[in-house]
């Protein structure tokens, strides 16, 4: 069953409709409602080796619905300390549960000054608004 | 919805993958509007198709249809359309709406005396009904495949035809546009489930449908796209002495159909690196779960359990070659 909208309040979010969950040197990543939304059901992810350094506003990985594939943009940059291999299996978790079982990645923080860069749900409601 | 032949189209109503699941199991109906209607009629009409069509009308009846090809000198697709015949001096032309302006040109230029060519595509609407639980959701009796016939559906006067693009049972009705609504108001009142291009794409695909502009194109030929049923090289029709060579000889490369083996999904375009080709159709199939496609490849390496190495955006992806067509329905 596909999620119903929600942006939760305790997530940080990105303007390529992603989320960050901060957690003291960690942060978990994935993508919003609004994305899977727009992209229809997943089909396949494409994720990041574990290591690997991602990079604030640069592509980290893709998600792919049968219509459609996009980049996974960073919210923050990170080295990768885990991959959601449950999505690797079953991309659908994604539009199931954007925000709990459909997590991409775990990263460590490498640059914690751009979380203030990062908008609050109100803030990206009224972006997802203007779409 | 998406710009598609100068029509404005949904890629889904809900989902490409239920829409997709809903023909496979159920009974689905598409839009098909945009495609073109090409009449030819009078004494000659037979006689100007023969010429330029692939197959061989000798093979179908009044009230029978027939999948064939518009082929240009070089042995070339210019259209692959169906060809229903009313009588010898009747025929209806389904074209590819891409294709519509072409196929018209193609045939008015060739006219000869006793053969009117006629563009009525603006007087027809076409839904098409797919699916194993169609015929029983319409109230439709069985019918060989390939045949058509005049019949009544809650009042509505519909030509019935046992066609489609998706592999299943089922029908495409095409009636005059200002019965277009209530006939697709009594299909989903029937429980037929709206489906729009994009489980369109992925049904055809999976049963090895060619789509023109991908897979077959004016520069593409008919025996290397696998097409060689469709075309009566024993008769003379634009290209054939070219498709004759063609076949003779062997073609250089083949259009196959592939399975992925690595995770990923194909998309037309994308280049075959391992042995050198391109894919010309890829998706992911929700009936195997997997990406599938078709690419033209070398003819020595067109063989089932060939691998292929596909570039997906820079990243070399196995995939094997599998007979058509890539699903096929268990049989129970």
């Amino acid at each position: 069953m596909p999620a119903s909208e929600s942006y939760p309040e305790d997530l940080k979010y990105h303007s390529a409709h992603d989320w960050a969950r901060i957690e003291g040197e960690e942060a978990t990543l994935g993508i919003t409602w609004y994305a899977q939304d727009s992209l229809g059901e997943l089909v396949h992810y494409e994720p990041p080796e574990e290591g690997a350094a991602i990079t604030k506003d640069s592509s980290y990985g893709e998600v792919e619905s049968v219509k459609a594939v996009s980049d996974v943009v960073a919210p923050l940059s990170g080295e990768v300390v885990a991959v959601n291999a449950k999505v690797v299996d079953a991309p659908e978790t994604v539009n199931e549960d954007p925000y709990g079982e459909g997590w991409l990645v775990r990263v460590r923080i490498t640059e914690p000054s751009e979380l203030e860069a990062l908008l609050d749900a109100e803030a990206y409601r009224l972006l997802v608004a203007e779409q | 919805m998406v710009p598609f032949a100068g029509w404005e189209m949904p890629v889904s109503y809900a989902g490409v993958i239920p829409e997709h699941l809903a023909v496979r199991s159920d009974c689905g109906v598409f839009d098909v509007s945009h495609m073109g209607q090409i009449e030819v009629e009078g004494p000659r009409a037979k006689e100007l198709l023969q010429g330029l069509l692939a197959n061989d009308l000798d093979r179908i009846e009044s009230g029978g249809a027939q999948y064939t090809l518009l082929t240009n000198e070089r042995g070339g697709i210019v259209d692959d359309l169906i060809v229903y015949e009313r009588d010898e001096r009747h025929y209806l032309l389904v074209v590819n709406a891409g294709n519509r302006e072409n196929a018209l040109a193609w045939l008015s230029e060739r006219e000869i005396r006793g053969s009117d060519v006629r563009d009525v595509s603006d007087r027809y609407a076409l839904l098409a009904v797919q699916g194993p639980r169609s015929l029983e959701r319409l109230g439709l009796r069985e019918a060989a495949p390939f045949t058509f016939a005049e019949e009544t559906l809650d009042g509505i006067e519909t030509m019935v035809a046992r066609t489609g693009y998706t592999g299943e049972a089922g029908a495409e009705l095409l009636v005059p546009g200002e019965d277009a609504e209530a006939l697709w108001q009594l299909v989903l009142d029937r429980g037929a489930r709206p489906c729009g291009l994009g489980a369109r794409d992925t049904l055809r695909l999976e049963v090895c449908y060619p789509l023109h502009g991908a897979d077959i194109t004016q520069d593409t030929d008919a025996i290397s796209a696998g097409l060689g049923w469709v075309c009566a090289l024993d008769k003379d029709f634009t290209g054939a002495t070219k498709l004759r060579r063609i076949k003779q000889a062997g073609p250089e490369r083949r259009l196959v159909a592939f399975v992925m083996t690595d995770r990923a999904v194909p998309r037309g375009g994308m280049p075959v690196l391992e042995p050198r080709g391109e894919v010309t159709s890829g998706t992911h199939s929700p009936m195997l779960d997997r990406g599938i496609g078709m690419a033209y490849v070398p003819a020595g390496a067109a063989a089932p359990d060939t691998e292929l190495t596909i570039d997906v955006r820079g990243k070399p992806r196995r995939a094997r070659v599998v007979e058509k067509p890539i699903y096929k329905r268990e049989e129970t």
